[in-house]
């Protein structure tokens, strides 16, 4: 919404100063975007000298000439006029200005064969005069020190931008402004003259809104204008359309415009003469066309609110109108309506047609259906006065009676809702300054709302209206009380952050990515989930909801590759989706691993990251959040996008059926379809919504602490077993074997090759024994070595490695 | 007596001689050793008059205890000596570098995202989430935003079905109607979040961080939300002092609405947050609209209350100084390191938001 100060004041008394008035619309609630001069194509127009003029090579009636406009370099400037001379000064205008007698744009281009950058202006085609003989010729006296100045003095006022809310319709006119900021005590709103034009002929074109079911249209007013000259408009109402950044097209056009602006009243002129017969305002019928005034053929579906003649759609009502009833510059008579559009039809009909106008945006936030005839009066006037003509009586159709709306309100409930008291009768001049009428019954208020207020349809907007307009510096702070409810975070976010932080004090860099990815890096991850496409996404690549968390993190790990990055280690915590419905969708914490672990370290041997890099930040992860790793499980199974003999899952317990990780390899034939340029790839998903809630407090779930101080002894071992063998089993035979005295299992060797058959495996291992109640005997330990190896060859098929 | 004293005086004669550990270990077993000297004249020790053996044996205990002390000194001694000539061939360069640092970071929008709830906790606010796809019932309607209304128009609106039902949530506005309609009254809770619109220039992502807040009890009016914003602007930015001003606006689903600037000064080019004259719109907020309160069934007559919601986003790039909101979200390496946190250093109530 744009207008000037000077505009307002139209509607406004004020005393106050620009900056105030200012600061007063962003008090009521009306954001100032900016109060600047509006830049005129004119400034392209500058003051300029020939510095030296040459004969076109190709042409004997051109110039080439070398022009001064004020900045370092001259500027070559082919020019047909016989006046243009070395040393004269005259008006430069730039490629890119629009020359004021034709409109035309000008481009740099080839003049035989001779570059042209912009143009020297004759009188004529400034619109100062018909004098198109010669370039302008400038006087040295007054000019010469104006060299590369603007030509025309940028006359234009400062305008105020405001960015208005949609509740607030009222205030996409000026005058709706002016009220408001008079309620608010920046002056007094001046009345709006009500002198109607002298109308004895009647409106000679029936006009009739049909009955269909769910008209767009209650309210059609019109009136006939005949013999008027239409012509440009005159130079205030230009200035006032420029201003505001529009273009000047014809003065009916003009009109209609300005007295939308200023009373946001749209309003429609047709060539009366182009209408067949009559007006039929009515519903539209499905495969119907029109060709609407942005040069745009439409064609219809059923229930449009159109309007229309004898032989068809005219336009489509409070949308557009169509070229075929428009109004020219020859245009003899005019009718003008001055409708009520209902918001919804409005909203429906243009978002299937997919239009945009300056009307569809008011008519959809609602106009005032009480405005019809100021709206018609006030344009009436300014035709007749601008381009002549007789104004026939107002025709005003409509089919439902305008509603008064009146809510009870009762005072006390501003201060329950705003904090702060105001006095009875302040509450009242308020909201009669607002338009309201007010009538008064002990503690409550009786208010019919102005038919301009659409958003004001319960006690709590009269709260509002009085609080903003009095201005919210008056709402006190209270200190906040420091009372809770109940916990800040629950276990499930207590785990989300631990483990957020678990993983990145392991050498990850968190990372934040979209929860959307390419379908096409998203199908190497998606396994058996549901592709979700986004409907209208932000680019093709970014076209489908995320299945799994490595999509975007293969994508910007190979963006960092190529940065010339080779270590990296990345992860993410946030939502992988299921499906397309609310709730369908986990919380992941997922990691990658690329390249060497301790490269170019002069002390440490380098090597590639592996699967037990992986391993081991996932069950560490785990640990720490609290989950004991005895019963951690692991298995081989893994999801296709990892290595299928490097990758395996981890359960919480052997008996689980879901995993609640997964670590591994990345598929190196994913790695190298994304063509990613590492050594090596590991990657690890933690699924938080597997990981059962460990149901006891850590107040709560701490055993007695028990020790044994009695002596330990170690023993090793060496099995040989089959190749495929897991090694967790054999610890878990080892371990379960006597509990109190096997106090840990380590393998620290694992062999293959010589001496040891191919199918078989060597583990070694440690294990200490430990009583808590004696110092065991040296044939104690002999007992329970002999058991570890008949136990273990018998459940696992090993034999002791002698 | 004076055997005894002989003894003592050639012993220690021969100790302060000695120059290796063997030459003492000799000297040891020629004292203490079965046949030694001391345990020899302890044995004549039965052969004395009764009258002397008390003496004699005080005697040579004392003489006993100074040789061995004596040579347990020596034996300190010489090895001191033999590890100080040891480590002379053991030294290092120490200026050689330590062995490879993993330092993880975390990411700013976390790190704010925890100074929110560690602020808001402290004034007994409680930390809710919902789910990024929504319907358009939460994410709309039940937020007192019709179909035909067009404040539907100032969120443009990821939809994941033609018919425009399913959509990635515009705010994190409908956690506050999932939760209300979980619970009863009193609510005070934040539901920080990912949101999302589609919008996307230099400073528009189309997904962002919000933080969603909500107070509703039986008196809570205008000036408790003055006064929680105020609190946590405060807070939040690690100052004494702020300006703020709260201007009307318009939201759905709150009436009365408002916008809340905050004022701030350039200092070299950097935002300072506090008492400068220029102001900076930080967020939204408004008293819950009644018909929100009826969508889930709580009665406007007897609960009302407030909401807010905060582009977090926002809130890191101000307390920072980071200029590019698309730079939280491109995964670059560098930026990561330079903007992200360690994952020790975390917000809270009695240590500090922020080192």
């Amino acid at each position: 919404m744009k207008f000037t100060i000077d505009w307002l004041k139209e509607h406004l008394d004020t005393k106050l100063k620009d900056n105030q008035i200012i600061e007063k619309l962003t008090d009521v609630g009306l954001e100032v975007e900016s109060f600047e001069k509006v830049s005129s194509d004119l400034d392209n127009f500058k003051v300029a000298k020939i510095i030296n003029a040459e004969q076109h090579p190709n042409a004997d009636k051109l110039k080439v000439c070398d022009v001064d406009i004020g900045e370092q370099n001259t500027v070559k400037v082919v020019c047909g006029a016989p006046n243009a001379k070395k040393d004269l000064l005259t008006v430069y205008a730039r490629p890119g200005s629009v020359i004021p007698k034709n409109n035309m744009k000008l481009t740099v281009s080839k003049i035989r064969g001779v570059t042209s950058y912009g143009m020297l202006c004759s009188e004529s085609e400034l619109n100062l005069s018909d004098e198109s003989d010669g370039i302008k010729e400038l006087k040295s006296n007054k000019y010469s020190d104006k060299v590369g100045k603007n030509f025309f003095k940028n006359n234009t006022e400062k305008v105020i931008d405001l960015s208005i809310t949609p509740n607030r319709p009222d205030c996409l006119g000026v005058r709706g402004v002016a009220r408001d900021l008079a309620a608010a005590g920046v002056g007094k709103l001046k009345n709006i003259s009500n002198m109607k034009i002298k109308n004895s002929e009647t409106q000679k074109i029936k006009v009739s809104i049909t009955k269909d079911k769910n008209q767009g249209c209650t309210i059609f007013g019109s009136c006939l204008i005949k013999d008027v000259t239409n012509k440009e408009s005159p130079k205030w109402l230009k200035d006032k359309i420029i201003s505001l950044g529009q273009k000047p097209i014809s003065a009916i056009v003009d009109i209609t415009n300005y007295v939308m602006l200023d009373l946001n009243r749209p309003l429609h002129a047709y060539d009366s003469d182009k209408i067949d017969k009559e007006i039929i305002v009515r519903n539209s019928e499905k495969g119907e066309t029109f060709e609407a005034l942005d040069n745009k053929k439409y064609k219809l579906d059923n229930d449009m609110c159109v309007i229309s003649d004898k032989s068809g759609v005219l336009g489509l009502g409070g949308i557009i109108g169509g070229t075929r009833s428009g109004t020219e510059f020859n245009t003899k008579n005019i009718l003008l309506e001055s409708a009520y559009f209902l918001p919804r039809s409005i909203r429906k009909t243009s978002k299937l047609l997919n239009i945009d106008t300056d009307a569809k945006f008011r008519f959809e936030r609602g106009i005032d259906p009480q405005s019809i005839e100021i709206g018609l009066d006030k344009a009436a006037q300014l035709i007749t006065k601008i381009c002549g003509g007789k104004v026939s009586k107002f025709d005003v159709q409509s089919i439902r009676k305008i509603k008064k709306n009146k809510i009870k309100f009762k005072i006390s409930l501003f201060e329950k809702i705003a904090g702060f008291k105001i006095k009875d009768k302040e509450v009242i001049k308020i909201l009669i300054d607002l338009g309201f009428k007010v009538s008064k019954k002990k503690s409550e208020l009786e208010l019919t709302i102005p038919t301009w207020r659409p958003d004001i349809t319960q006690p709590i907007d009269i709260v509002e209206e009085i609080v903003r307009i009095k201005g919210y510096n008056n709402i006190k702070i209270l200190e906040p009380e420091k009372n809770k409810i109940k916990d800040t975070l629950n276990k499930q976010q207590k785990l989300f952050h631990f483990l957020q932080r678990s993983v990145a004090s392991k050498g990850y860099f968190e990372t934040v990515t979209w929860s959307f990815t390419d379908s096409k890096i998203n199908n190497f991850f998606k396994e058996n989930y549901k592709e979700i496409k986004i409907v209208n996404p932000i680019s093709s690549d970014l076209d489908v909801l995320r299945n799994s968390i490595f999509p975007n993190l293969a994508f910007y790990l190979k963006k960092n590759l190529d940065r010339g990055f080779r270590d990296i280690s990345l992860y993410e915590i946030g939502p992988i989706f299921k499906d397309n419905k609310p709730g369908e969708q986990l919380t992941i914490i997922g990691g990658i691993k690329s390249g060497k672990i301790s490269r170019l370290n002069w002390n440490e041997q380098n090597r590639l990251v592996d699967v037990f890099d992986a391993k081991k930040d996932t069950i560490q992860t785990l640990i720490e959040a609290g989950y004991d790793r005895q019963s951690l499980f692991i298995r081989e199974k893994s999801p296709s996008y990892y290595h299928p003999g490097k990758s395996g899952s981890v359960y919480l317990d052997k008996d689980d059926i879901d995993p609640v990780a997964y670590f591994g390899e990345i598929h190196p034939n994913i790695i190298k379809k994304l063509d990613i340029k590492t050594e090596a790839l590991v990657g690890f998903e933690i699924y938080l919504d597997y990981l059962k809630d460990k149901k006891l407090k850590l107040k709560d779930s701490k055993s007695k602490f028990q020790f044994s101080d009695y002596q330990k002894s170690d023993r090793d071992f060496a099995f040989v077993v089959d190749k495929n063998f897991k090694a967790q089993d054999l610890i878990e035979i080892i371990s379960s074997i006597d509990q109190s005295l096997i106090k840990s299992v380590k393998i620290f060797d694992v062999y293959e090759g010589e001496n040891i058959p191919k199918d078989k495996k060597s583990i070694a291992l440690n294990v200490t024994i430990q009583s808590e109640e004696k110092t065991l005997e040296e044939s104690d330990l002999e007992k329970i070595n002999k058991l570890i190896i008949s136990t273990v060859e018998t459940k696992s098929g090993a034999k002791i490695r002698s | 007596m004076s055997d005894i004293k002989k003894l003592k005086d050639e012993f220690l004669h021969k100790l302060n001689a000695a120059l290796n550990i063997e030459s003492i270990n000799q000297i040891k077993s020629e004292l203490f050793g079965k046949k030694g000297k001391i345990s020899n004249s302890f044995k004549n020790l039965g052969s004395l008059p009764t009258e002397e053996r008390k003496k004699f044996a005080s005697d040579l205990n004392f003489v006993k205890d100074e040789l061995q002390e004596k040579i347990n000194k020596k034996i300190q001694e010489i090895e001191i000596k033999e590890i100080n000539s040891k480590l002379e061939n053991e030294k290092v360069d120490v200026t050689l570098p330590e062995r490879n640092i993993v330092q993880g970071k975390i990411h700013p929008v976390s790190q704010v995202i925890d100074e929110i709830s560690s602020i808001f906790s402290e004034i007994g606010f409680s930390v809710e989430e919902g789910p990024d796809v929504e319907n358009e019932h939460y994410n709309f309607t039940a937020l007192n935003t019709p179909d035909n209304h067009p404040a539907r128009d100032m969120h443009d609106t990821f939809y994941l079905d033609d018919k425009k039902e399913l959509l990635l949530r515009t705010h994190t506005s409908p956690v506050q109607v999932r939760t209300m309609l979980k619970g009863k009254p009193p609510f005070k809770i934040i539901a920080p979040g990912r949101t999302y619109r589609s919008d996307s220039d230099q400073t528009h992502a189309p997904m962002f961080h919000q933080v969603e807040g909500l107070h509703i009890d039986k008196n809570v009016n205008m000036g408790h939300l003055k006064g929680c914003l105020n609190y946590f602007i405060k807070s939040f930015f690690e100052v004494d002092k702020i300006k703020m001003r709260f201007r009307p606006s318009h939201f759905p689903f709150t009436e009365p609405s408002a916008e809340v600037d905050i004022g701030y000064e350039l200092k070299d080019g950097k935002i300072v947050i506090g008492e400068g004259d220029k102001w900076l719109e930080i967020l939204g907020c408004g008293m819950v609209h009644p018909n929100v309160l009826k969508n889930v069934k709580i009665n406007p007559d007897k609960y009302q209350g407030y909401a807010f919601g905060i582009g977090i986003d926002r809130l890191a790039m101000l307390k920072y100084g980071i200029n590019d909101l698309r730079a939280f979200f491109e995964t670059d390496y560098r930026w990561l390191n330079h903007f992200g946190f360690d994952p020790l250093d975390v917000p809270s109530n009695y240590r500090g938001l922020s080192r």
